[in-house]
């Protein structure tokens, strides 16, 4: 039998659990100021998460899906990103969204039912967050492919989890990019859990980054939850596609360390032993451990950060709890550019239902 | 005007010299799907675009219609204006995930920010031999969701300027062709880049006695009918929805209003049918005009049979004589 072909899948890694340098840094490590940046950012992302839990759960937002574990390469995936790019999430990509300059009020809006919160102002191109699972993979090879058509050199970033990689949206995605060499970057954030499915109930694939070699992309593993290992492919991927090499698929291997969102209880299946081993490998503690060794944190520094961090949220929770709601005609006004006649008898009804209070709203 | 641009045509050739204007007029108008660039399309709506155009404009995608759907979506979310072929109406299902929950939620989802300016075409209903799946008419599944336009022309005249009007329209259009009627007639059409109103129905006949309703091929056996009823001395107004969705009421209401009596008419399953909703907008609008119950003409609620069976299923000019003889008769 000859052999026809030979894969590997590399991964990469440089930091401890204690962030200490396993190994020569990626030369994103002499850029002091954006690894600065990257820990705030992080820390702003956890502040913000465990407000916006807290908001649910006294009833002041709806259902919300935790970023916690995520914000190291989502910080990664926002500073790669140059403002002419696309971002195409999914939804628990809060880390990203910041850095991409999306208001945290707009995002407290969107998990609090209204629709505003995805009307963004500072990157008007990127895609929103949308529930459906992996059917952003569609649509960002859909702009990546008019990047490429307009011979522009931007690029497009598409995050999927796991789960999202089981769906033939993924997988006819990058066969697509594969096949029309276009512009994108697959960031697969494999934190281990599709709501209750395990990783290994979800593929019988040893790596999800294999999966790119059935659509001729090259694909990578990185430590999700090491700064470095993240930073660095992020880089090295959009370079490549903006250069017009082609599309790469990135696993970033992290954890959800919260539940699914706040519908969900994840102690029904998973073990607190395997939790508490998460937490030991946590991204932002790991970062600020590297600042600490580095010469380049201190605690006073620790304190101030937090404070600006809490800061910031409050602002954003104050803002988000005192936008009053769309007028109800918005429910319509949206459909399409225009209002059809057919629907200009409901829009007057809706005008009328909320004169009068009838639709359920105090006057 | 040229003696070149009017052009004797049938509804596909209509399709494609729409398709040919509006590519030349405005770059950002691209065609993609399965088969339409090197083949020009299995039924060659999309031929010599590819030779005119490029492949850049001109796209053969990978067999996956819910590629094709999201794709487009990316591409109109770049200010591109895709034109996107489903092969068969039958194939449509494995896109409907993006259709419905993105295409046509993109504007309302981000008030505004970002839209689909893209026309999903695809080939329907029955009449031409094609195997399973080739042959159904599932408008009304999409009729049904908010934010889409679903639009049918029955001529090759309304193909090419509803087609025009479809691509030109900000938000996403499902332009379904009937291809019973692809080839079955020739009109003078004067390719000259007028659009016609979509959201509007088109009186294609008037008339004081009964006011007949329907879209897409069933127009050809509609108009038949008229013929013949009005050789019985029945004067049919006949009705071309053409946009399925929204639907313009006022028009249909009008004509009930005058005729006092209802005839719908399309090849569809009956149940939860477009010409349900139709009905009880008459019943809703012009109850107090109606001399007789609106009677439906349709399918039957059953798959559509193969085609040894499917003119036994499709409805027949007897079929809509025989219903207006029904309503007139109360």
């Amino acid at each position: 039998m000859k052999q026809r072909q030979e894969f590997h899948v590399d991964s990469a890694r440089y930091l401890d659990e204690q962030g200490r340098p396993l190994d020569d840094l990626p030369a994103q490590a002499n850029d002091v100021e954006r690894i600065l940046s990257a820990y705030r950012n992080t820390v702003l992302a956890r502040t913000f998460d465990a407000k916006a839990i807290a908001l649910q759960r006294t009833g002041k937002c709806g259902t919300y899906p935790s970023v916690l574990g995520h914000e190291v390469i989502g910080t990664a995936i926002g500073q790669s990103l140059a403002p002419s790019d696309v971002f195409v999430p999914y939804y628990r990509d809060q880390a990203a969204h910041i850095l991409r300059g999306v208001a945290l009020c707009d995002m407290l809006l969107y998990w609090g039912g209204d629709e505003r919160g995805s009307a963004w102002q500072n990157c008007p191109q990127d895609l929103p967050i949308a529930v459906p699972i992996a059917t952003q993979c569609c649509h960002a090879v859909g702009v990546a492919s008019a990047m490429k058509i307009r011979g522009e050199d931007r690029a497009v970033v598409c995050c999927v989890g796991d789960g999202g990689t089981s769906k033939g949206d993924f997988l006819e995605s990058i066969n697509l990019a594969g096949a029309w060499h276009l512009p994108v970057v697959f960031v697969v954030i494999n934190n281990q859990w599709a709501i209750s499915t395990p990783r290994n109930l979800q593929s019988g694939a040893e790596t999800l980054a294999q999966k790119a070699i059935s659509a001729g992309l090259p694909g990578h593993i990185v430590d999700g939850n090491d700064y470095f290992a993240s930073i660095e492919a992020m880089d090295t991927a959009l370079e490549r596609a903006r250069g017009g090499k082609g599309a790469t698929i990135i696993e970033a291997v992290t954890y959800r360390l919260g539940d699914h969102t706040t519908a969900d209880d994840a102690t029904r299946y998973r073990t607190a032993e395997a939790l508490k081993k998460a937490w030991e490998a946590d991204g932002i503690k790991r970062l600020q451990s590297y600042l600490h060794h580095s010469g380049l944190w201190a605690a006073d520094k620790e304190q101030a950060l937090q404070a600006e961090c809490k800061a910031a949220v409050d602002s954003a929770v104050a803002e988000y709890l005192a936008t009053e709601p769309e007028p109800h005609t918005a429910m319509v006004d949206y459909l399409f550019e225009s209002l059809p006649a057919s629907l200009q008898e409901q829009r007057e009804r809706i005008v009328r239902k909320s004169a009068t209070g009838a639709d359920g709203s105090a006057l | 005007m040229s003696r070149a641009d009017v052009r004797e045509v049938t509804l596909v050739e209509a399709v494609n010299m729409a398709l040919a204007w509006e590519m030349a007029q405005d770059e950002s108008v691209i065609v993609l799907g399965e088969d339409v660039a090197t083949n020009g399309g299995v039924f060659r709506a999309t031929v010599g675009l590819r030779e005119r155009f490029g492949y850049k404009r001109v796209m053969d995608t990978p067999l996956a219609e819910n590629l094709i759907a999201g794709t487009a979506i990316g591409m109109a979310t770049q200010g591109l204006k895709p034109v996107a072929e489903f092969q068969f109406m039958g194939f449509i299902y494995a896109g409907m995930e993006q259709i419905i929950s993105h295409a046509a939620r993109m504007r309302n989802r981000t008030r505004g920010r970002l839209h689909c300016q893209i026309v999903y075409r695809a080939p329907f209903g029955g009449g031409i031999h094609a195997p399973e799946h080739h042959s159904e008419s599932t408008e009304a599944l999409f009729a049904h969701i908010p934010g889409l336009r679903v639009v049918v022309p029955s001529s090759p005249q309304r193909a090419y300027g509803l087609l025009l009007a479809a691509i030109r329209n900000p938000d996403p259009v499902l332009f379904l062709e009937p291809k019973r009627i692809y080839r079955a007639v020739t009109q003078s059409v004067v390719n000259n880049g007028e659009s016609l109103p979509l959201d509007t129905c088109y009186t294609l006949r008037e008339g004081d006695d009964v006011t007949l309703v329907t879209w897409g091929a069933c127009v050809m056996e509609t108009l038949q009918a008229a013929d013949t009823l009005a050789q019985q001395g029945v004067l049919a107004e006949v009705i071309d929805v053409a946009t399925v969705s929204p639907l313009d009421r006022e028009t249909l209401l009008c004509s009930v209003a005058k005729t006092g009596r209802a005839v719908i008419v399309h090849e569809a399953c009956r149940n939860g049918g477009v010409g349900a909703e139709i009905a009880a907008s008459i019943a809703e609008g012009a109850f107090l005009d109606l001399q007789a119950p609106v009677v439906r003409v349709t399918g039957y609620d059953t798959i559509m049979p193969y085609y040894r069976n499917e003119q036994a299923y499709l409805p027949q000019v007897q079929d809509i004589v025989e219903a207006v003889e029904q309503v007139i008769a109360l």
